[in-house]
């Protein structure tokens, strides 16, 4: 007997012999959010959330904003190279400066960890929660390596991609991911259980909120 | 520095792997009672922990019905296994990854070993696993000539210091800030010579020895904290950016998990999802919560196994009460509010699954195999305060399962003590949901019963030690329900 046929055998003695009833599966708990998906109230929230983790956010009101917020953002790291997904959009970059690789042909190991910053855009955000999440496929967030291995990442997130809660954000995503779920920089609570930011990941992340302000 | 280094056999001998100590939970815990610093580091992480994990569960105002809804999902993947596991394999292979099924530890190792040994690697990044603690698999890997780095902060510390995980979240929790300044000062080798015991350092130094492994590394290792059946997707949650780095970079990931951990479709992971960060390191969200299915061109691994592990679950599901514990998200919360584990730490345990959710879950994977088992005294390792099933995000009710457990061993007993009757009756009175509070005062009547109003003889290998070691007469006059009752009333009434 294969070890699949002896494990899926005892799986299913013991199932019938334990019980079998699945029970109806009560869904009272919220699955819309308190705030309307991007709302101006939704964007506030997220603001809170993803201070209160140590990202830092700046607020704009218009696309038009972005390429300065994300070149100032820059500027103030000190960032001289930046990593890009193939599909970032080229107006963002206008007002920086410095050297662009663009990730296609995709980048080495080497080279990423040799680049000061990413610069990404994000599939959806969670205002109650202060996360965002990026998709690999999606042209604008490319693949997982170049958000991960630079040591600073700005994410630049429209206000109609931020919904309220963790059932809204996972109903608009793709589960053949693969998808990062980014609550903070990196962080650990493994030294007396208290939460220190700054370990593998990108220690500084930076969020350009483009939305109502 | 204080070392609490417990027997434990360095190679899984027990085909189980690291699911048994070597000595009686009354005979362990004895020792760590007596160590202050110990005692000190957990109840520093503890507070520490609960008062996070109180203030934002507290901000979510459907936190009830997520938890109903945690525990009757979980039943329902109870009830549906086998068939889910077929979906998942299904899922998994049409995404181009490759499924393999483990009887026990041993059979698990074997398998990881050999995939391993094919890629011609000698060295893996490892995503802290309980797992892969459970099967001892870097024992095995070592045997084998092939180094297993583990990379999560907690997991580097005790692999440095040689010591042994103590709870599920923070294998390190019984280490304080300059005992883990210490151990890096004296196992890394190019550590800063004056580094400090500022967290924020200590971070950084862990960051600096791993950076190299993991932009190298060609095989990662990690666990899983969720399948979904339906689309073979698999989630790893962590913070630290350690699990992003084992899942992304090397070509060849491979995934340990428990068969329980499935879950049916990508939307009960909202529920999840909700649960697991707020109860374990009291967040609102983890920093990082990665998912793949399968294989994706031109992103991460090209190549992706899957090792679906029984290891004597299937002995849990056969109990209809008992496969509860396999509900567990291994969020911690019960470890972090047991005044039993506040005092010993997880090595009492013996087991790698530590706290109230291990000492109703390890006797059951394990089997007891008699008297002189020392998982037998597990279920003794409480004073079924029922601050366990309140913290548990997936309404598990482990006071529930230590009775029973208690129960199933006083059965193999010819002269029940009064003890023992007591027990059985507060096992009946549990058996109906909502009658706790009854059963707690049949354990009291344990006490009355007892000849001396000191409880002698207590059923459980050494379960006198232990009680010997708290200097209190067991049960409590009064419970841990009833005093936490009395004080808020006298808090109240203060303020
Ligand atoms: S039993 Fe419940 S509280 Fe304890 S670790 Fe498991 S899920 Fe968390």
């Amino acid at each position: 007997m294969t070890a699949r046929d002896e494990v899926l055998a005892r799986l299913r003695a013991a199932r019938d012999a334990g019980g079998s009833t699945s029970p109806a599966v009560p869904r009272e708990y919220r699955r819309t959010g308190t705030l309307p998906p991007g709302s101006a109230a939704a964007v506030a929230r997220l603001d809170e959330t993803l201070t209160d983790y140590k990202a830092a956010v700046h607020r704009v009101r218009t696309e038009d904003e972005v390429p300065g917020a994300i070149a100032a953002v820059l500027r103030d790291a000190g960032a001289t190279s930046i990593v890009v997904p193939a599909g970032l959009p080229a107006a963002w970059l206008t007002a920086y400066d410095g050297e662009v690789r663009t990730d296609g042909p995709p980048l080495s190991v080497a080279d990423l960890d040799a680049t000061d910053a990413v610069v990404t855009g994000g599939a959806v955000a969670i205002a109650d929660t202060g996360t965002f999440v990026l998709d690999a496929r999606a042209p604008d967030q490319g693949r997982r390596a170049i958000s991960l291995v630079p040591d600073h990442h700005v994410c630049v997130l429209r206000a109609d991609a931020v919904v309220s809660s963790v059932p809204e954000a996972l109903a608009r995503l793709d589960p053949d991911g693969p998808l990062t779920f980014v609550s903070g920089p990196s962080a650990t609570s493994d030294i007396e259980l208290d939460r220190v930011e700054g370990v593998h990941g990108p220690r500084r992340l930076d969020v350009v909120l483009v939305g109502p302000v | 520095m204080t070392t609490t280094h417990l027997g434990m056999p360095t190679v899984a001998s027990d085909p189980h792997g690291h699911l048994r100590g070597t000595e009686s939970f009354p005979v362990a815990a004895h020792r760590a009672l007596a160590d202050t610093q110990l005692r000190q580091n957990l109840g520093h992480a503890t507070r520490t922990i609960r008062a996070k994990r109180a203030a934002v569960v507290g901000e979510v105002d459907d936190w009830e019905e997520l938890r109903r809804a945690g525990e009757c999902l979980k039943a329902d993947v109870m009830a549906r296994l086998p068939e889910l596991l077929e979906q998942l394999e299904a899922s998994v292979t049409a995404r181009g990854g490759v499924v393999h099924w483990a009887r026990d530890a041993e059979e698990a190792n074997r398998i990881v070993v050999d995939l391993v040994q094919e890629t011609g690697a000698d060295e893996v990044v490892k995503v802290k696993s309980m797992a892969t603690q459970e099967t001892g698999l870097n024992e095995a890997l070592g045997a084998a000539g092939i180094a297993a780095l583990e990379t999560d902060l907690a997991e580097l510390i005790v692999q440095l210091s040689d010591d042994r995980p103590s709870h599920f979240l923070v294998p390190a929790i019984h280490r304080n800030r300059s005992e883990i300044r210490d151990i890096f000062l004296r196992e890394m080798p190019d550590v800063d010579p004056d580094l400090t015991d500022e967290p924020r350092r200590l971070a950084m130094a862990a960051r600096a020895h791993l950076r190299r492994k993991f932009l190298s590394a060609r095989v990662g290792i990690s666990g899983a904290n969720f399948a979904v059946a339906d689309s073979g997707t698999i989630s790893v949650v962590e913070s630290e950016g350690n699990g992003r780095m084992c899942l992304t970079l090397p070509d060849t990931l491979i995934t340990v998990m428990g068969v329980e951990k499935i879950v049916p479709t990508w939307s009960d992971l909202e529920v999840f999802l909700q649960l697991l960060p707020r109860s374990s390191t009291g967040e609102r969200m983890n920093p990082y919560t990665s998912t793949w299915s399968g294989v994706t061109p031109g992103d991460g691994p090209q190549t992706f196994h899957l090792v679906l592990l029984d290891n004597g679950r299937s002995n849990v599901l056969a109990s209809p009460d008992g496969r509860q514990a396999l509900h567990c998200i291994r969020c911690s919360a019960c470890l972090n509010v047991c005044p039993v584990y506040e005092r010993t730490g997880g090595h009492a345990y013996g087991s790698i699954y530590p706290g109230p959710i291990g000492a109703v879950l390890s006797p059951q994977l394990t089997g007891i195999s008699g008297p002189d088992d020392v998982n037998a005294s597990l279920p003794y390792a409480s004073t079924l305060c029922g601050a366990c099933f309140d913290a548990c995000p997936v309404r598990i009710d482990i006071p529930h399962l230590l009775v029973q457990q208690r129960a199933a061993a006083v059965d193999a007993h010819t002269r029940p003590t009064a003890q023992d009757v007591a027990m059985r009756a507060a096992a009946a009175a549990m058996a109906t949901p909502g009658r706790f509070s009854l059963a707690e005062r049949v354990v009291k009547l344990g006490r009355l019963l007892g000849r001396s109003g000191r409880i002698r003889s207590v059923p459980g290998p050494g379960a006198a030690a232990w009680f010997g070691a708290r200097d209190m007469p067991p049960p409590p006059a009064e419970t841990f329900r009833e005093w936490w009752a009395r004080r808020e009333r006298t808090r109240r009434d203060r303020t």
